[in-house]
């Protein structure tokens, strides 16, 4: 399903003075924000937790975790489904489809757009999906064994599969554009916001993307405890010497992409480039693609490395990828060239939503000009990173790179400009004419 | 097997298909369609199955024809249950 190349994603595409169109097309202006996270189930009780570094990792309570070799995550508290999930889609959906639901509803207020008021087919939904229903088809395979098939909801049909998310979303909001679903691990994330801004070149004025992740079932953290790459020790703590896995999370954040001509005050910031890439096979002797996916994500841009001002790591949390990591961010920004951080490290690795809540979370440290701290890391002074810990650092933030990798080899860099639209704490704009329907116009 | 009532059938709507936030189920929703009442198809064959399992009589496949408001669908419903006991 991932289709997404370097080759035909990345180019010359030297931004305007507004950072508004290059030569490759429209740079998307995100309007709106919506996140549900371990730290919080809004944004901005989410971002104060994150530069504070309060974490929400903690022991599982859901289901008894002492038999898993695995008992901490970082889960969501505080997400009331009655109030942010329309009653009908409850008992249709995953926790994953809900806490998206929720997330968008935010972000469209955030951002202002009424879908109702927009031409219904220049509205796009593009997701990223990791593990899909898995709590819903746990509970419904369990009906199926226990009391037989007649006993398993319909709606096992329609709620555990990769797409269910953006249906749910394209239903909810009557968005007609193309719709998609994009599968690549945990660097989805990005890759739905890049599949977003295609759509936008190719005629989208809005787009609803991003991702959500719900995996702290008995059966989710079983395949994932199956990798072996989860935490034996309760901990995350990237490019450190004491890295032995991470911890999973749910949650994530859904944006919405307007075309520039829509968001003439330029809300929280553009994205200004993007690139994909894939490792080569083990064994290969050739170098992960991490370092030339940066340098095709900076040059869609238009950016020098020396014009990015923060990058938000991937920082797996084992060893050999935190090495590879740092060694692409040397060759491309020199040692200790660029401020890092990593704060997931509040949250847990959320998979699908993971990369999403980085460019979230990027965003908000763009509009508040600080960088949100790395939490419970000492970092490897090995691996030459300007890491920033347990403090937030206050900076001036031009522009941010975020950086995603998922299992198996996929490989991320998207990179957002700050614009001057938004200042802490400004409620959402409301240009006038936002919500007249465009074609009315054309 | 056990007789299907509008309370009955109330909660069934209610934990199996959830409610539309614009829909009362609890006002005279008798005569109303289900599409009114915002149930579409899949909600109305999650309901046909409950029904099945909680009145302990076989629905026949061709049941969403029979189901288009409540009270036609408690009228089918306790006939299928009458002709069962027979």
């Amino acid at each position: 399903m991932n289709v997404l190349t370097p080759a035909r994603l990345a180019g010359p595409a030297a931004s305007g003075a507004d950072g508004a169109v290059g030569p490759a097309g429209v740079a998307p202006v995100v309007t709106g924000i919506g996140v549900v996270a371990p730290t919080g189930a809004t944004t901005e009780e989410y971002w104060a937790a994150t530069r504070a570094g309060v974490s929400g990792l903690r022991r599982i309570d859901r289901f008894d975790a002492d038999r898993y070799p695995v008992r901490a995550a970082g889960l969501v508290a505080g997400f009331d489904v009655k109030s942010r999930v329309p009653g009908r889609l409850v008992p249709a959906t995953d926790r994953w489809t809900q806490l998206a639901l929720g997330a968008a509803q935010a972000a469209l207020d955030d951002a202002g757009v009424d879908p109702a008021e927009q031409d219904p087919f220049e509205m796009s939904v593009v997701t990223a999906s990791s593990s899909g229903g898995n709590e819903f088809g746990q509970r419904e395979i369990a009906r199926l064994w226990s009391s037989g098939p007649e006993y398993v909801s319909a709606y096992q049909s329609i709620a555990w599969f990769y797409a269910a998310t953006t249906g749910q979303l394209g239903i909810r909001h009557g968005m007609k554009g193309p719709c998609g679903v994009v599968v690549s691990e945990q660097a989805s994330g990005l890759d739905a916001i890049g599949q977003a801004r295609r759509e936008m070149r190719l005629g989208v004025r809005i787009a609803v993307t991003g991702g959500t992740e719900a995996p702290i079932g008995p059966y989710a953290l079983t395949c994932q405890i199956a990798s072996g790459l989860l935490s034996g020790t309760g901990s995350y703590r990237p490019f450190d010497t004491r890295a032995d896995g991470y911890l999973p999370g749910e949650g994530g954040a859904i944006l919405v992409l307007e075309h520039p001509d829509r968001a003439p005050d330029g809300g929280y910031g553009v994205v200004a480039g993007y690139a994909a890439g894939f490792d080569p096979a083990p064994g290969s002797g050739r170098p992960p693609a991490l370092r030339r996916t940066i340098e095709a994500a900076l040059a869609d841009a238009g950016l020098r490395p020396d014009e990015v001002d923060v990058v938000f790591a991937d920082g797996a949390g084992i060893a050999e990828r935190d090495r590879a990591e740092a060694r692409a961010l040397e060759a491309v920004f020199g040692a200790g060239g660029v401020p890092v951080t990593v704060p997931k490290t509040t949250t847990g690795r959320l998979y699908a939503g993971g990369a999403s809540l980085d460019v979230a979370t990027a965003l908000l440290a763009l509009r508040d000009q600080t960088i949100p701290p790395t939490m419970g890391v000492r970092p490897d002074p090995e691996l030459h990173l300007d890491l920033v810990c347990a403090a937030e650092r206050p900076a001036t933030l031009r522009t941010a790179l975020v950086l995603a990798r998922g299992h198996d080899g996929f490989t991320s860099a998207l990179v957002l400009r700050r614009t001057a639209g938004r200042t802490p704490g400004q409620t959402p704009g409301q240009t006038p004419g936002r919500n007249r329907k465009e074609h009315d116009d054309a | 097997m056990r007789e299907l009532t509008l309370d009955g059938l109330r909660t069934m709507m209610r934990s199996c298909a959830g409610v539309d936030e614009l829909v009362d189920l609890d006002s005279d929703i008798a005569d109303l369609s289900f599409e009114d009442l915002g149930y579409d198809s899949l909600a109305l064959l999650e309901i046909q199955s409950r029904i099945q399992q909680t009145c302990g009589v076989k629905v026949p496949d061709d049941a969403l024809e029979h189901m288009l408001n409540p009270a036609g669908t408690i009228a089918w419903v306790n006939s299928l249950i009458l002709a069962a006991a027979a």
